[in-house]
């Protein structure tokens, strides 16, 4: 399928030379690349789990029944549609396991959001009210993380938050506490985890909000009688929304379905979506229940973001 | 010399010696790092004045309404503002608002949201709210407009929302920062008058930061003339015209001779003045403190007189020259005429009828001539 569509591009590729109508081709050229990009990449393969989800185990290569193909002709395809099942997702609601693992996933990933929401805007707050020949350099110090992998800066959290790891260590030594603190293989790791590994995502939206405000306005705000703790509320965070919005998503979907994060820190008791869908997937090889879970997961973030849209779409067609 | 005080009413309170100012900066001096932006500045305003800070860009008018807004504290000296010391005072307990030069309004907020801002602020019951928000609304005449956002207005109307929010919490004092530099020159002319008018109606003291002479003449009571921190002059419009203090503040306001001379002789208020060309400047009503070494005579374009023939003998301030260049601007035509000495000597003449006998046009040559009380002595 993703052969018949790229073998499109060039078809309509020569269309481009011919005047003003191969003008508008064009355009429409330059807007079919993104899209066929999302439906080569996303649409098709979604399709594919979602078919999966619909499917029965079977022990076999590939794990389930029906697969489709033509070689029974039309006929065979069709029976095979008929083979399909909702009784995946039936499972899903029977076993209470998901339920609390899709639970348990949002709750962690809302508080993860929200404590890296703490902690990202005073920092973007910083670099935005930062001189401007020290921006970039903040803005680097931000980026640095990236150079490294991310599954070897969350093993070296492992060093640092073991019993006998650097942290306590510390904490023994300035006699803060006498006997480690049990941090590893607990949720605080896997938030410590997420609110470190995602904070460049909320505050480079946040800084980006917040560089484009005009800072008079908070000098207006004061000048009208307002304290700064009150215009930070009252004119800061509503102008920064765009920011908090795009840096929580940003920090919440990735978080939702984060699996390296509680594997390696969190513990074994430890009940996230992604950790359960991984046993489903490969030590359960149940791939129609994890397909079922994972289009669940699908839906639980993207019904969200859709009604959010449109929310912004109508306040958006309002205010003109 | 004739009096040259306020034209347009008779307000003047600093020429009273019994009057308080009410806002008074005592030899401020404001540093950032090794910049001084206001040095040792002394200034008094009094109430209802209309009162303009007049100077180029960084010469410090823009930190002297800060300092008195509060976004910044003095390095030294104090400013009071009707008695009270406003040392500490942070912006929001100040009895005084600010129309920012990039407006500020709130982008996420309604003209009406905008206004009722200040008033939340105060606590002040809702239905007092809505009466002094209608109340401003008409006073801006944006009555129609109170739901719209502020990037669904035009710069003039933003302009006029600014107003509204500065000065719906009546103010002690009402502080301009540039209040017209975003609006176009013909807007500019008529808001010009409508602030004139707000503070009369409203009974406010205006202290207002400008670049734009212009604008500080037409409206302001008094005007202080900055440079580099410090005032050069503060005096009213007709004044600075008419009668600037130093060579710098003559340049800065409309167009200036300047004929630079040594003083030959004194008798009573009468000077003679030996111009660098060698020509003898007769000036009446020179000030007393004059009477030797280097002065400069100023004078203004309009006050001299340019004419093809040569004046009756014996009269006073004569000069010949040859037309330079000259600018026909419809109501009026200057000339630039190119003294023996080389100096150019701008002169303007209102083109009072149609067709004029005394054409003249360029390398002509022509007589300079202006009365002995038309300029100025400066010393400085």
């Amino acid at each position: 399928m993703a052969q018949s569509m790229a073998s499109d591009r060039p078809d309509a590729a020569p269309a481009v030379s011919s005047g003003g109508l191969g003008k508008a081709v064009g355009n429409r050229l330059v807007i079919i690349v993104p899209y066929l990009w999302l439906f080569v990449f996303f649409l098709v393969p979604f399709l594919i789990v979602f078919k999966i989800s619909l499917s029965t185990t079977a022990i076999a290569m590939p794990p389930y029944v029906p697969v489709f193909g033509l070689e029974d002709g039309l006929s065979g395809l069709i029976a095979s549609l008929g083979e399909l099942t909702l009784d995946n997702y039936l499972w899903l609601t029977d076993d209470a396991l998901y339920f609390n693992a899709y639970i348990s996933s949002i709750t962690i990933a809302a508080v993860s959001t929200l404590i890296t929401l703490a902690v990202g805007f005073p920092i973007a707050y910083g670099m935005a009210r930062a001189p401007t020949s020290l921006r970039p350099t903040l803005l680097m110090l931000v980026i640095l993380p990236f150079w490294t992998s991310f599954l070897i800066r969350v093993y070296a959290w492992i060093g640092i938050l073991k019993p006998e790891g650097l942290l306590n260590q510390f904490l023994i030594w300035t006699g803060a506490i006498d006997s480690p603190l049990l941090i590893l293989n607990t949720n605080t790791a896997i938030y410590i985890g997420i609110v470190y590994s995602y904070l460049p995502f909320m505050v480079l939206p946040l800084y980006s909000a917040l560089e484009k405000m005009d800072y008079s306005l908070v000098e207006a705000a004061q000048d009208l009688g307002c304290p700064p703790a009150s215009a930070f509320w009252k004119i800061t965070f509503p102008l920064a929304l765009p920011g908090v919005v795009a840096g929580s998503m940003l920090v919440f979907i990735p978080a939702m379905g984060e699996f390296v994060i509680p594997d390696l820190l969190g513990g074994s008791q430890t009940l996230m979506i992604g950790k359960t869908l991984w046993n489903e997937f490969f030590n359960n090889r149940d791939w129609p229940v994890s397909s079922a879970v994972a289009v669940i997961l699908l839906l639980l973030l993207v019904v969200p973001i859709m009604l959010f849209q449109q929310a912004q779409a109508r306040s958006l067609e309002k205010g003109r | 010399m004739k009096s040259l005080g306020s034209i347009r009413r008779s307000f003047a309170p600093w020429a009273d010696p019994a009057a308080k100012p009410y806002i008074s900066f005592e030899n401020i001096t404001k540093r950032f790092g090794d910049f001084t932006a206001v040095n040792n500045l002394s200034l008094d305003i009094y109430e209802r004045e209309f009162f303009a800070l007049l100077g180029a860009s960084g010469c410090g008018k823009s930190t002297l309404l800060r300092m008195l807004a509060g976004f910044e504290e003095p390095t030294s000296g104090r400013i009071l503002l009707d008695g009270q010391d406003l040392r500490g005072i942070p912006p929001y307990r100040r009895p005084v608002n600010m129309m920012f030069q990039s407006y500020a309004l709130f982008p996420h907020m309604s003209v009406e949201q905008n206004i009722a801002f200040g008033l939340k602020q105060d606590g002040m019951p809702k239905a007092q709210i809505a009466e002094r928000v209608a109340e401003m609304l008409k006073l801006v005449k944006l009555e129609q407009f109170a739901r719209r956002k502020p990037h669904q207005l035009s710069g003039g109307q933003r302009q006029r929302v600014a107003l509204a929010r500065s000065v719906a919490k009546r103010p002690k004092v009402l502080l301009l920062d540039e209040p017209l530099g975003a609006l176009d020159k013909k807007l500019r002319e008529e808001t010009q008058f409508e602030l004139m008018d707000l503070q009369q109606n409203l009974g406010l003291t205006f202290v207002v930061v400008t670049h734009d002479q212009e604008e500080a003449m037409t409206m302001a009571d008094r005007i202080a003339i900055l440079d580099k921190g410090e005032v050069m002059q503060v005096a009213t419009p007709a004044e600075i015209y008419e009668a600037p203090a130093s060579r710098f503040v003559a340049g800065f306001v409309g167009t200036v001779n300047l004929l630079e001379g040594r003083v030959m002789s004194r008798d009573g208020a009468t000077l003679r003045i030996k111009g660098a060309s060698g020509a003898e400047i007769l000036v009446e009503n020179a000030p007393d403190s004059v009477s030797s070494g280097e002065v400069a005579f100023a004078i203004r374009p309009e006050k001299i007189k340019v004419s093809p023939r040569q004046p009756a003998e014996g009269t006073p301030n004569v000069m010949a020259g040859e037309i330079f260049d000259l600018a026909y601007l419809g109501d009026m035509t200057v000339y630039h005429v190119r003294l023996a000495d080389g100096q150019v000597v701008k002169a303007s003449a209102l083109n009072s009828a149609r067709v004029s006998e005394d054409q003249l046009t360029w390398n002509d040559r022509a007589f300079v001539s202006f009365a002995p009380d038309a300029g100025v002595v400066l010393t400085r």
